[in-house]
Protein backbone atom coordinates (compact mmCIF):
# COMPACT_ATOMS: atom_id res chain seq x y z
CA UNK A 1 0.00 0.00 0.00
CA UNK A 2 2.63 2.47 1.10
CA UNK A 3 4.79 1.51 -1.87
CA UNK A 4 1.93 2.27 -4.26
CA UNK A 5 1.42 5.69 -2.67
CA UNK A 6 5.14 6.41 -2.91
CA UNK A 7 5.13 5.45 -6.59
CA UNK A 8 2.18 7.77 -7.18
CA UNK A 9 4.02 10.56 -5.37
CA UNK A 10 6.97 10.02 -7.75
CA UNK A 11 4.58 10.28 -10.70
CA UNK A 12 3.25 13.61 -9.38
CA UNK A 13 6.85 14.80 -8.92
CA UNK A 14 7.69 13.83 -12.52
CA UNK A 15 4.63 15.70 -13.83
CA UNK A 16 5.66 18.77 -11.83
CA UNK A 17 9.18 18.57 -13.30
CA UNK A 18 7.79 18.46 -16.85
CA UNK A 19 5.34 21.32 -16.21
CA UNK A 20 8.11 23.28 -14.52
CA UNK A 21 10.43 22.91 -17.50
CA UNK A 22 7.58 23.84 -19.84
CA UNK A 23 7.01 27.06 -17.91
CA UNK A 24 10.67 27.95 -18.48
CA UNK A 25 9.74 28.68 -22.10
CA UNK A 26 8.71 32.24 -21.18
CA UNK A 27 10.34 34.69 -18.77
CA UNK A 28 6.86 35.54 -17.46
CA UNK A 29 6.16 32.03 -16.20
CA UNK A 30 9.73 30.86 -15.57
CA UNK A 31 9.78 31.63 -11.82
CA UNK A 32 6.54 29.70 -11.39
CA UNK A 33 8.04 26.80 -13.34
CA UNK A 34 11.10 26.70 -11.11
CA UNK A 35 8.87 26.71 -8.03
CA UNK A 36 6.79 23.85 -9.45
CA UNK A 37 9.91 21.75 -10.04
CA UNK A 38 11.09 22.51 -6.49
CA UNK A 39 7.73 21.36 -5.06
CA UNK A 40 8.03 18.19 -7.15
CA UNK A 41 11.43 17.56 -5.59
CA UNK A 42 10.05 18.12 -2.08
CA UNK A 43 7.26 15.61 -2.75
CA UNK A 44 9.78 13.04 -4.04
CA UNK A 45 12.03 13.48 -0.98
CA UNK A 46 9.18 13.21 1.55
CA UNK A 47 7.76 10.15 -0.23
CA UNK A 48 11.16 8.44 -0.13
CA UNK A 49 11.43 9.01 3.62
CA UNK A 50 8.23 6.96 3.99
CA UNK A 51 9.77 3.79 2.50
CA UNK A 52 9.78 1.08 5.13
CA UNK A 53 13.35 0.16 4.16
CA UNK A 54 14.42 3.55 5.48
CA UNK A 55 15.00 2.92 9.19
CA UNK A 56 18.02 5.04 10.08
CA UNK A 57 16.78 8.60 9.93
CA UNK A 58 19.70 10.16 11.82
CA UNK A 59 22.13 9.82 8.94
CA UNK A 60 19.54 10.82 6.34
CA UNK A 61 18.45 13.97 8.14
CA UNK A 62 22.07 14.92 8.89
CA UNK A 63 22.98 14.57 5.19
CA UNK A 64 19.96 16.60 4.09
CA UNK A 65 20.80 19.38 6.56
CA UNK A 66 24.49 19.57 5.63
CA UNK A 67 23.75 19.57 1.90
CA UNK A 68 20.94 22.11 2.22
CA UNK A 69 23.04 24.57 4.21
CA UNK A 70 25.94 24.35 1.75
CA UNK A 71 23.54 24.74 -1.20
CA UNK A 72 21.76 27.67 0.44
CA UNK A 73 24.94 29.57 1.26
CA UNK A 74 26.45 28.92 -2.18
CA UNK A 75 23.29 30.04 -4.01
CA UNK A 76 23.03 33.23 -1.93
CA UNK A 77 26.68 34.20 -2.09
CA UNK A 78 27.63 33.47 -5.70
CA UNK A 79 28.10 36.56 -7.87
CA UNK A 80 26.26 36.60 -11.18
CA UNK A 81 29.59 36.90 -12.99
CA UNK A 82 30.62 33.60 -11.39
CA UNK A 83 27.53 31.76 -12.60
CA UNK A 84 29.38 29.59 -15.19
CA UNK A 85 31.59 28.19 -12.42
CA UNK A 86 28.58 27.64 -10.16
CA UNK A 87 26.69 25.72 -12.85
CA UNK A 88 29.80 23.65 -13.61
CA UNK A 89 30.22 22.76 -9.94
CA UNK A 90 26.56 21.81 -9.51
CA UNK A 91 26.76 19.53 -12.57
CA UNK A 92 29.76 17.83 -11.00
CA UNK A 93 28.00 17.27 -7.67
CA UNK A 94 25.06 15.68 -9.47
CA UNK A 95 27.46 13.24 -11.12
CA UNK A 96 29.18 12.52 -7.79
CA UNK A 97 25.85 11.69 -6.14
CA UNK A 98 24.94 9.20 -8.88
CA UNK A 99 28.31 7.45 -8.69
CA UNK A 100 28.09 7.19 -4.90
CA UNK A 101 24.55 5.79 -4.98
CA UNK A 102 25.55 3.11 -7.49
CA UNK A 103 28.59 2.26 -5.34
CA UNK A 104 26.47 2.07 -2.19
CA UNK A 105 24.04 -0.26 -3.96
CA UNK A 106 26.82 -2.66 -4.93
CA UNK A 107 28.35 -2.67 -1.43
CA UNK A 108 24.91 -3.13 0.13
CA UNK A 109 24.30 -6.12 -2.15
CA UNK A 110 27.65 -7.63 -1.16
CA UNK A 111 26.78 -7.41 2.54
CA UNK A 112 23.43 -9.16 1.96
CA UNK A 113 24.90 -11.46 -0.74
CA UNK A 114 22.35 -10.56 -3.42
CA UNK A 115 24.10 -10.43 -6.81
CA UNK A 116 22.39 -8.01 -9.21
CA UNK A 117 20.58 -9.51 -12.18
CA UNK A 118 19.31 -8.43 -15.59
CA UNK A 119 20.31 -4.95 -16.70
CA UNK A 120 21.39 -3.85 -13.20
CA UNK A 121 25.12 -4.65 -13.62
CA UNK A 122 25.22 -2.63 -16.87
CA UNK A 123 23.35 0.22 -15.20
CA UNK A 124 25.80 0.21 -12.26
CA UNK A 125 28.75 0.48 -14.64
CA UNK A 126 27.10 3.30 -16.61
CA UNK A 127 26.21 5.35 -13.57
CA UNK A 128 29.69 4.99 -12.02
CA UNK A 129 31.32 5.80 -15.36
CA UNK A 130 29.15 8.76 -16.42
CA UNK A 131 28.93 10.11 -12.87
CA UNK A 132 32.71 9.95 -12.42
CA UNK A 133 33.45 11.67 -15.74
CA UNK A 134 30.87 14.34 -14.89
CA UNK A 135 32.46 14.99 -11.49
CA UNK A 136 36.08 15.53 -12.53
CA UNK A 137 35.18 17.01 -15.93
CA UNK A 138 33.10 19.63 -14.11
CA UNK A 139 35.85 20.27 -11.58
CA UNK A 140 38.33 20.96 -14.41
CA UNK A 141 35.76 23.22 -16.12
CA UNK A 142 35.31 24.99 -12.77
CA UNK A 143 39.08 25.42 -12.35
CA UNK A 144 39.38 26.85 -15.87
CA UNK A 145 36.48 29.29 -15.38
CA UNK A 146 37.69 30.32 -11.93
CA UNK A 147 41.15 30.81 -13.47
CA UNK A 148 42.73 28.38 -11.03
CA UNK A 149 44.32 26.92 -14.16
CA UNK A 150 44.93 28.17 -17.69
CA UNK A 151 41.89 28.59 -19.90
CA UNK A 152 43.87 27.60 -22.99
CA UNK A 153 43.80 24.02 -24.21
CA UNK A 154 46.38 21.81 -22.47
CA UNK A 155 48.09 19.53 -24.96
CA UNK A 156 50.98 17.09 -24.89
CA UNK A 157 52.53 14.77 -27.48
CA UNK A 158 50.47 11.67 -28.18
CA UNK A 159 47.48 13.06 -26.29
CA UNK A 160 44.82 11.56 -28.58
CA UNK A 161 46.60 8.21 -28.51
CA UNK A 162 46.96 8.19 -24.72
CA UNK A 163 43.32 9.20 -24.24
CA UNK A 164 42.18 6.50 -26.67
CA UNK A 165 44.28 3.89 -24.84
CA UNK A 166 42.85 4.92 -21.46
CA UNK A 167 39.31 4.90 -22.89
CA UNK A 168 39.83 1.38 -24.22
CA UNK A 169 41.28 0.23 -20.91
CA UNK A 170 38.27 1.72 -19.11
CA UNK A 171 35.94 -0.09 -21.48
CA UNK A 172 37.69 -3.39 -20.68
CA UNK A 173 37.32 -2.74 -16.93
CA UNK A 174 33.63 -1.97 -17.48
CA UNK A 175 33.06 -5.27 -19.28
CA UNK A 176 34.82 -7.14 -16.45
CA UNK A 177 32.68 -5.37 -13.86
CA UNK A 178 29.47 -6.28 -15.72
CA UNK A 179 30.58 -9.93 -15.64
CA UNK A 180 31.46 -9.92 -11.91
CA UNK A 181 29.31 -7.11 -10.50
CA UNK A 182 30.13 -7.74 -6.84
CA UNK A 183 33.90 -7.24 -7.22
CA UNK A 184 34.73 -4.16 -5.13
CA UNK A 185 38.24 -3.87 -6.56
CA UNK A 186 36.88 -3.67 -10.10
CA UNK A 187 34.23 -1.17 -8.99
CA UNK A 188 36.93 1.07 -7.54
CA UNK A 189 39.04 0.66 -10.69
CA UNK A 190 36.15 1.72 -12.95
CA UNK A 191 35.43 4.68 -10.69
CA UNK A 192 39.11 5.70 -10.74
CA UNK A 193 39.30 5.36 -14.52
CA UNK A 194 36.14 7.47 -14.93
CA UNK A 195 37.59 10.21 -12.69
CA UNK A 196 40.81 10.21 -14.73
CA UNK A 197 38.92 10.30 -18.04
CA UNK A 198 36.88 13.30 -16.88
CA UNK A 199 40.09 15.28 -16.34
CA UNK A 200 41.75 14.16 -19.58
CA UNK A 201 38.69 14.90 -21.70
CA UNK A 202 38.23 18.49 -20.50
CA UNK A 203 41.83 19.80 -20.19
CA UNK A 204 42.36 19.99 -24.01
CA UNK A 205 39.24 22.14 -24.46
CA UNK A 206 39.74 25.92 -24.70
CA UNK A 207 37.90 28.62 -22.77
CA UNK A 208 35.83 29.78 -25.74
CA UNK A 209 34.37 26.28 -26.10
CA UNK A 210 33.19 26.19 -22.48
CA UNK A 211 29.49 26.74 -23.38
CA UNK A 212 29.52 23.37 -25.15
CA UNK A 213 31.36 21.63 -22.32
CA UNK A 214 29.02 22.95 -19.64
CA UNK A 215 25.93 21.99 -21.64
CA UNK A 216 27.35 18.52 -22.25
CA UNK A 217 28.25 17.98 -18.58
CA UNK A 218 24.73 19.15 -17.73
CA UNK A 219 23.44 16.38 -19.95
CA UNK A 220 25.80 13.82 -18.37
CA UNK A 221 24.59 14.67 -14.87
CA UNK A 222 21.08 13.80 -16.05
CA UNK A 223 22.13 10.61 -17.82
CA UNK A 224 24.02 9.47 -14.71
CA UNK A 225 20.85 9.94 -12.63
CA UNK A 226 18.95 8.03 -15.30
CA UNK A 227 21.39 5.09 -15.12
CA UNK A 228 21.07 5.12 -11.34
CA UNK A 229 17.31 4.85 -11.87
CA UNK A 230 17.89 1.54 -13.68
CA UNK A 231 20.14 0.36 -10.83
CA UNK A 232 17.40 1.00 -8.26
CA UNK A 233 14.49 0.22 -10.61
CA UNK A 234 13.11 3.64 -9.76
CA UNK A 235 11.02 5.41 -12.39
CA UNK A 236 11.36 8.85 -10.75
CA UNK A 237 15.09 8.79 -11.43
CA UNK A 238 14.66 7.44 -14.95
CA UNK A 239 12.13 10.13 -15.94
CA UNK A 240 13.92 13.09 -14.33
CA UNK A 241 17.34 11.92 -15.46
CA UNK A 242 16.27 11.59 -19.06
CA UNK A 243 14.55 15.01 -19.01
CA UNK A 244 17.81 16.60 -17.89
CA UNK A 245 19.82 14.47 -20.30
CA UNK A 246 17.63 15.62 -23.19
CA UNK A 247 17.86 19.24 -22.05
CA UNK A 248 21.66 19.15 -21.94
CA UNK A 249 21.89 17.44 -25.32
CA UNK A 250 19.66 20.06 -26.97
CA UNK A 251 21.73 22.88 -25.49
CA UNK A 252 24.91 21.13 -26.64
CA UNK A 253 23.55 20.90 -30.18
CA UNK A 254 22.46 24.56 -30.17
CA UNK A 255 25.94 25.63 -29.01
CA UNK A 256 27.70 23.48 -31.63
CA UNK A 257 25.41 24.78 -34.40
CA UNK A 258 26.11 28.34 -33.28
CA UNK A 259 29.82 27.68 -33.89
CA UNK A 260 29.23 25.62 -37.06
CA UNK A 261 31.33 22.83 -35.56
CA UNK A 262 30.66 19.21 -34.75
CA UNK A 263 30.68 18.00 -31.16
CA UNK A 264 33.72 15.85 -32.00
CA UNK A 265 35.61 18.90 -33.26
CA UNK A 266 34.82 20.84 -30.08
CA UNK A 267 35.83 17.97 -27.79
CA UNK A 268 38.99 16.88 -29.59
CA UNK A 269 39.92 19.80 -31.85
CA UNK A 270 41.83 21.77 -29.16
CA UNK A 271 40.50 24.97 -30.75
CA UNK A 272 42.54 28.00 -29.77
CA UNK A 273 45.72 26.05 -29.02
CA UNK A 274 47.69 28.16 -31.49
CA UNK A 275 46.89 31.45 -29.74
CA UNK A 276 50.45 32.13 -28.71
CA UNK A 277 52.12 31.20 -31.98
CA UNK A 278 50.61 31.80 -35.38
CA UNK A 279 47.77 34.22 -35.83
CA UNK A 280 45.69 32.94 -38.71
CA UNK A 281 45.19 35.45 -41.52
CA UNK A 282 46.98 38.25 -39.76
CA UNK A 283 48.95 39.80 -42.62
CA UNK A 284 48.11 42.63 -44.97
CA UNK A 285 45.05 43.70 -43.08
CA UNK A 286 45.94 47.39 -43.16
CA UNK A 287 46.00 49.32 -39.95
CA UNK A 288 43.42 49.60 -37.22
CA UNK A 289 42.75 53.11 -35.99
CA UNK A 290 42.60 53.95 -32.32
CA UNK A 291 40.09 56.51 -31.08
CA UNK A 292 39.24 57.99 -27.70
CA UNK A 293 35.93 57.95 -25.84
CA UNK A 294 35.63 61.67 -26.66
CA UNK A 295 35.70 60.94 -30.40
CA UNK A 296 33.08 58.27 -29.88
CA UNK A 297 30.82 60.58 -27.89
CA UNK A 298 30.40 62.84 -30.92
CA UNK A 299 29.22 59.97 -33.10
CA UNK A 300 27.02 58.41 -30.41
CA UNK A 301 25.31 61.75 -29.77
CA UNK A 302 24.36 62.06 -33.43
CA UNK A 303 23.05 58.48 -33.68
CA UNK A 304 19.43 57.42 -33.73
CA UNK A 305 19.93 53.71 -33.23
CA UNK A 306 22.64 51.94 -31.24
CA UNK A 307 23.24 48.21 -30.86
CA UNK A 308 25.52 46.90 -28.12
CA UNK A 309 27.22 43.53 -28.69
CA UNK A 310 28.46 42.09 -25.39
CA UNK A 311 30.99 39.26 -25.11
CA UNK A 312 33.09 37.51 -22.49
CA UNK A 313 35.20 40.68 -22.10
CA UNK A 314 32.18 42.43 -20.59
CA UNK A 315 31.89 39.67 -17.99
CA UNK A 316 35.61 39.77 -17.18
CA UNK A 317 35.57 43.56 -16.72
CA UNK A 318 32.25 43.32 -14.82
CA UNK A 319 31.10 46.14 -17.09
CA UNK A 320 27.39 45.24 -17.23
CA UNK A 321 26.27 47.94 -14.77
CA UNK A 322 28.36 50.60 -16.51
CA UNK A 323 26.82 49.51 -19.81
CA UNK A 324 23.36 49.82 -18.36
CA UNK A 325 24.14 53.41 -17.29
CA UNK A 326 25.50 54.22 -20.73
CA UNK A 327 22.42 52.86 -22.47
CA UNK A 328 20.21 54.78 -20.01
CA UNK A 329 21.93 58.04 -21.00
CA UNK A 330 21.50 57.20 -24.67
CA UNK A 331 17.85 56.30 -24.19
CA UNK A 332 17.24 59.58 -22.36
CA UNK A 333 18.51 61.41 -25.47
CA UNK A 334 15.90 59.54 -27.50
CA UNK A 335 18.34 57.06 -29.04
CA UNK A 336 17.02 53.54 -29.56
CA UNK A 337 19.34 51.02 -27.88
CA UNK A 338 19.25 47.25 -28.28
CA UNK A 339 21.58 44.40 -27.36
CA UNK A 340 22.61 41.73 -29.85
CA UNK A 341 23.17 38.36 -28.18
CA UNK A 342 25.13 35.62 -29.93
CA UNK A 343 24.26 32.12 -28.64
CA UNK A 344 27.87 31.31 -27.67
CA UNK A 345 28.86 34.75 -26.33
CA UNK A 346 30.43 34.18 -22.92
CA UNK A 347 31.28 30.96 -21.16
CA UNK A 348 27.94 29.20 -20.86
CA UNK A 349 24.61 29.14 -22.69
CA UNK A 350 22.69 32.34 -21.88
CA UNK A 351 25.63 33.93 -20.04
CA UNK A 352 25.16 37.47 -21.45
CA UNK A 353 21.42 37.46 -20.79
CA UNK A 354 21.95 36.71 -17.10
CA UNK A 355 24.58 39.43 -16.67
CA UNK A 356 22.48 42.08 -18.41
CA UNK A 357 19.38 41.04 -16.48
CA UNK A 358 21.40 41.49 -13.29
CA UNK A 359 22.20 45.05 -14.43
CA UNK A 360 18.45 45.66 -14.86
CA UNK A 361 18.44 45.70 -18.65
CA UNK A 362 14.88 44.69 -19.62
CA UNK A 363 14.87 41.38 -21.49
CA UNK A 364 12.89 42.72 -24.46
CA UNK A 365 16.03 44.71 -25.35
CA UNK A 366 18.09 41.52 -25.63
CA UNK A 367 17.73 40.48 -29.26
CA UNK A 368 18.77 37.10 -30.69
CA UNK A 369 21.17 36.86 -33.61
CA UNK A 370 18.71 35.83 -36.33
CA UNK A 371 16.36 38.62 -35.41
CA UNK A 372 18.89 41.44 -35.20
CA UNK A 373 21.15 40.59 -38.15
CA UNK A 374 18.78 42.07 -40.77
CA UNK A 375 18.68 45.30 -38.71
CA UNK A 376 22.41 46.08 -38.80
CA UNK A 377 22.37 47.92 -42.18
CA UNK A 378 19.91 50.42 -40.65
CA UNK A 379 21.88 50.77 -37.41
CA UNK A 380 23.90 53.97 -36.90
CA UNK A 381 26.35 52.79 -34.27
CA UNK A 382 27.36 49.35 -33.02
CA UNK A 383 29.35 49.05 -29.78
CA UNK A 384 31.29 45.79 -29.59
CA UNK A 385 32.17 45.18 -25.98
CA UNK A 386 34.59 42.37 -25.26
CA UNK A 387 33.26 40.24 -28.11
CA UNK A 388 35.53 39.05 -30.91
CA UNK A 389 34.93 35.81 -32.80
CA UNK A 390 31.13 36.22 -32.75
CA UNK A 391 31.44 39.46 -34.80
CA UNK A 392 34.24 38.28 -37.12
CA UNK A 393 33.28 38.91 -40.78
CA UNK A 394 35.90 36.32 -41.84
CA UNK A 395 33.30 33.71 -40.88
CA UNK A 396 31.22 34.95 -43.83
CA UNK A 397 33.90 36.11 -46.27
CA UNK A 398 37.14 34.16 -45.86
CA UNK A 399 36.87 30.50 -46.84
CA UNK A 400 40.35 29.81 -45.46
CA UNK A 401 39.40 31.03 -41.98
CA UNK A 402 39.07 28.33 -39.30
CA UNK A 403 35.72 29.81 -38.31
CA UNK A 404 34.39 30.08 -41.88
CA UNK A 405 30.69 29.17 -41.89
CA UNK A 406 30.07 30.05 -38.24
CA UNK A 407 26.94 32.21 -37.94
CA UNK A 408 28.08 35.65 -36.73
CA UNK A 409 26.57 39.02 -35.85
CA UNK A 410 26.94 41.11 -39.02
CA UNK A 411 27.98 44.28 -37.21
CA UNK A 412 30.24 45.50 -40.04
CA UNK A 413 27.07 46.36 -42.01
CA UNK A 414 26.27 49.19 -39.59
CA UNK A 415 27.32 52.78 -40.37
CA UNK A 416 29.84 53.00 -37.52
CA UNK A 417 31.35 50.25 -35.40
CA UNK A 418 33.18 50.91 -32.14
CA UNK A 419 35.20 48.05 -30.74
CA UNK A 420 36.32 48.27 -27.12
CA UNK A 421 39.22 45.92 -26.58
CA UNK A 422 42.22 45.68 -24.31
CA UNK A 423 44.72 45.30 -27.14
CA UNK A 424 45.00 44.05 -30.70
CA UNK A 425 45.56 40.49 -29.48
CA UNK A 426 43.27 38.04 -31.24
CA UNK A 427 40.51 36.30 -29.28
CA UNK A 428 40.56 32.88 -27.68
CA UNK A 429 40.34 31.12 -31.01
CA UNK A 430 43.55 32.87 -32.07
CA UNK A 431 41.98 34.13 -35.28
CA UNK A 432 42.63 37.64 -36.58
CA UNK A 433 39.52 39.74 -36.96
CA UNK A 434 39.25 41.77 -40.23
CA UNK A 435 36.47 43.80 -38.59
CA UNK A 436 39.12 45.79 -36.72
CA UNK A 437 40.63 46.97 -39.99
CA UNK A 438 37.47 48.02 -41.81
CA UNK A 439 36.98 51.68 -42.74
CA UNK A 440 33.86 52.06 -40.62
CA UNK A 441 35.46 50.46 -37.55
CA UNK A 442 36.98 52.53 -34.76
CA UNK A 443 38.97 50.87 -32.01
CA UNK A 444 39.01 52.14 -28.43
CA UNK A 445 41.67 50.39 -26.38
CA UNK A 446 41.31 49.87 -22.65
CA UNK A 447 39.42 48.06 -19.93
CA UNK A 448 35.78 47.64 -21.00
CA UNK A 449 34.32 49.07 -17.80
CA UNK A 450 36.65 52.06 -17.69
CA UNK A 451 36.07 52.95 -21.33
CA UNK A 452 32.28 52.65 -21.01
CA UNK A 453 32.28 54.97 -17.97
CA UNK A 454 34.47 57.51 -19.80
CA UNK A 455 32.25 57.27 -22.85
CA UNK A 456 29.16 57.85 -20.75
CA UNK A 457 30.72 60.94 -19.10
CA UNK A 458 31.77 62.27 -22.49
CA UNK A 459 28.26 61.82 -23.90
CA UNK A 460 26.67 63.52 -20.89
CA UNK A 461 29.02 66.51 -21.25
CA UNK A 462 28.72 66.70 -25.00
CA UNK B 1 16.52 -11.43 -22.82
CA UNK B 2 15.40 -8.40 -20.80
CA UNK B 3 13.08 -8.77 -17.83
CA UNK B 4 9.71 -7.00 -17.72
CA UNK B 5 10.78 -4.28 -15.22
CA UNK B 6 13.79 -3.40 -17.37
CA UNK B 7 11.57 -3.14 -20.47
CA UNK B 8 9.17 -0.90 -18.55
CA UNK B 9 12.04 1.32 -17.39
CA UNK B 10 13.45 1.47 -20.92
CA UNK B 11 10.01 2.45 -22.26
CA UNK B 12 9.79 5.23 -19.67
CA UNK B 13 13.30 6.39 -20.60
CA UNK B 14 12.55 6.67 -24.31
CA UNK B 15 9.21 8.41 -23.78
CA UNK B 16 10.74 10.83 -21.26
CA UNK B 17 13.52 11.69 -23.72
CA UNK B 18 10.90 12.62 -26.31
CA UNK B 19 8.99 14.72 -23.77
CA UNK B 20 12.25 16.39 -22.76
CA UNK B 21 13.19 17.28 -26.32
CA UNK B 22 9.68 18.65 -27.04
CA UNK B 23 9.49 20.73 -23.87
CA UNK B 24 13.03 22.07 -23.87
CA UNK B 25 13.14 23.00 -27.57
CA UNK B 26 10.65 25.74 -26.69
CA UNK B 27 12.95 27.42 -24.14
CA UNK B 28 14.37 30.64 -25.67
CA UNK B 29 18.14 31.38 -25.57
CA UNK B 30 17.31 34.19 -23.14
CA UNK B 31 16.64 31.57 -20.47
CA UNK B 32 19.32 29.01 -21.31
CA UNK B 33 21.28 29.59 -18.10
CA UNK B 34 18.27 29.25 -15.77
CA UNK B 35 17.27 26.19 -17.81
CA UNK B 36 20.65 24.62 -17.09
CA UNK B 37 20.71 25.41 -13.40
CA UNK B 38 17.03 24.45 -13.00
CA UNK B 39 17.36 21.16 -14.87
CA UNK B 40 20.51 20.51 -12.88
CA UNK B 41 18.49 20.83 -9.68
CA UNK B 42 16.08 18.27 -11.13
CA UNK B 43 18.97 15.87 -11.75
CA UNK B 44 19.43 16.05 -7.97
CA UNK B 45 16.57 13.50 -7.95
CA UNK B 46 19.40 11.05 -7.22
CA UNK B 47 18.63 12.16 -3.64
CA UNK B 48 15.92 9.47 -3.71
CA UNK B 49 18.50 6.73 -4.24
CA UNK B 50 20.85 8.38 -1.76
CA UNK B 51 18.23 8.37 1.00
CA UNK B 52 17.53 4.68 0.40
CA UNK B 53 21.26 3.90 0.54
CA UNK B 54 21.92 5.86 3.74
CA UNK B 55 18.69 4.94 5.54
CA UNK B 56 18.54 1.20 4.95
CA UNK B 57 19.87 -1.44 7.32
CA UNK B 58 23.00 -2.77 5.60
CA UNK B 59 26.80 -2.44 5.40
CA UNK B 60 28.22 0.62 7.16
CA UNK B 61 30.33 1.58 4.13
CA UNK B 62 27.21 1.57 1.93
CA UNK B 63 25.48 3.86 4.42
CA UNK B 64 28.40 6.29 4.45
CA UNK B 65 28.51 6.38 0.66
CA UNK B 66 24.77 7.07 0.82
CA UNK B 67 25.37 9.88 3.30
CA UNK B 68 27.95 11.50 1.00
CA UNK B 69 25.52 11.09 -1.91
CA UNK B 70 22.77 12.84 0.10
CA UNK B 71 25.08 15.79 0.78
CA UNK B 72 26.06 16.16 -2.89
CA UNK B 73 22.53 15.67 -4.19
CA UNK B 74 21.11 18.13 -1.66
CA UNK B 75 23.66 20.82 -2.62
CA UNK B 76 22.53 20.20 -6.17
CA UNK B 77 18.83 20.46 -5.32
CA UNK B 78 18.89 23.41 -2.91
CA UNK B 79 21.70 25.31 -4.65
CA UNK B 80 20.20 24.67 -8.09
CA UNK B 81 16.64 25.76 -7.36
CA UNK B 82 17.67 28.80 -5.29
CA UNK B 83 20.21 30.11 -7.77
CA UNK B 84 17.71 29.61 -10.60
CA UNK B 85 15.14 31.53 -8.60
CA UNK B 86 17.65 34.32 -8.01
CA UNK B 87 18.40 34.59 -11.71
CA UNK B 88 14.78 34.47 -12.83
CA UNK B 89 13.86 37.24 -10.40
CA UNK B 90 16.21 39.53 -12.36
CA UNK B 91 14.52 39.06 -15.73
CA UNK B 92 12.15 42.00 -16.05
CA UNK B 93 10.02 42.75 -19.08
CA UNK B 94 9.82 46.54 -19.23
CA UNK B 95 12.15 49.42 -18.68
CA UNK B 96 10.95 50.74 -15.33
CA UNK B 97 12.46 54.15 -15.89
CA UNK B 98 10.64 54.53 -19.18
CA UNK B 99 7.27 53.67 -17.64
Amino acid sequence: MTTTLIQLAYLIAAVLFILGLRNLSSPKTASLGNAMAAVGMLIAIVATLLYQEVVDYGMVIAGILVGSVIGLVAARRVAMTDMPQMVALLNGFGGAASTLVAGAEVIGRISTDQPPTGVVPIAVVLSVLIGGITLTGSLVAFAKLQELMTGSPIQYPGQQFINAAIALGTLALCVLLVMSPLDVGLLAAVAGAALLLGVLLVIPIGGADMPVVIALLNSYSGLAACATGFVLDNSALVISGSLVGASGLILTKIMCDAMNRSLGNVLFGAFGAQTEQAVVGGEDQGTATAYTPLDAAVIFSNAQSVVVVPGYGMAVAQAQHAVRELTDSLAESGIEVNFAIHPVAGRMPGHMNVLLAEADVPYDRLIEMDEINPQFPETDVVLVLGANDVVNPAAREDESSPIYGMPVLEVDKATHVFVIKRSMNPGFAGIQNPLFFKDNTMMIFGDAKKVVIELNDAIKNY
Amino acid sequence: MLEAPAIAALTILVLALFVGVEVISKVPPLLHTPLMSGSNAISGITIVGAILAAGAEHAALAKWLGFAAIVFAMINVVGGFLVTNRMLAMFKPKDRKAD
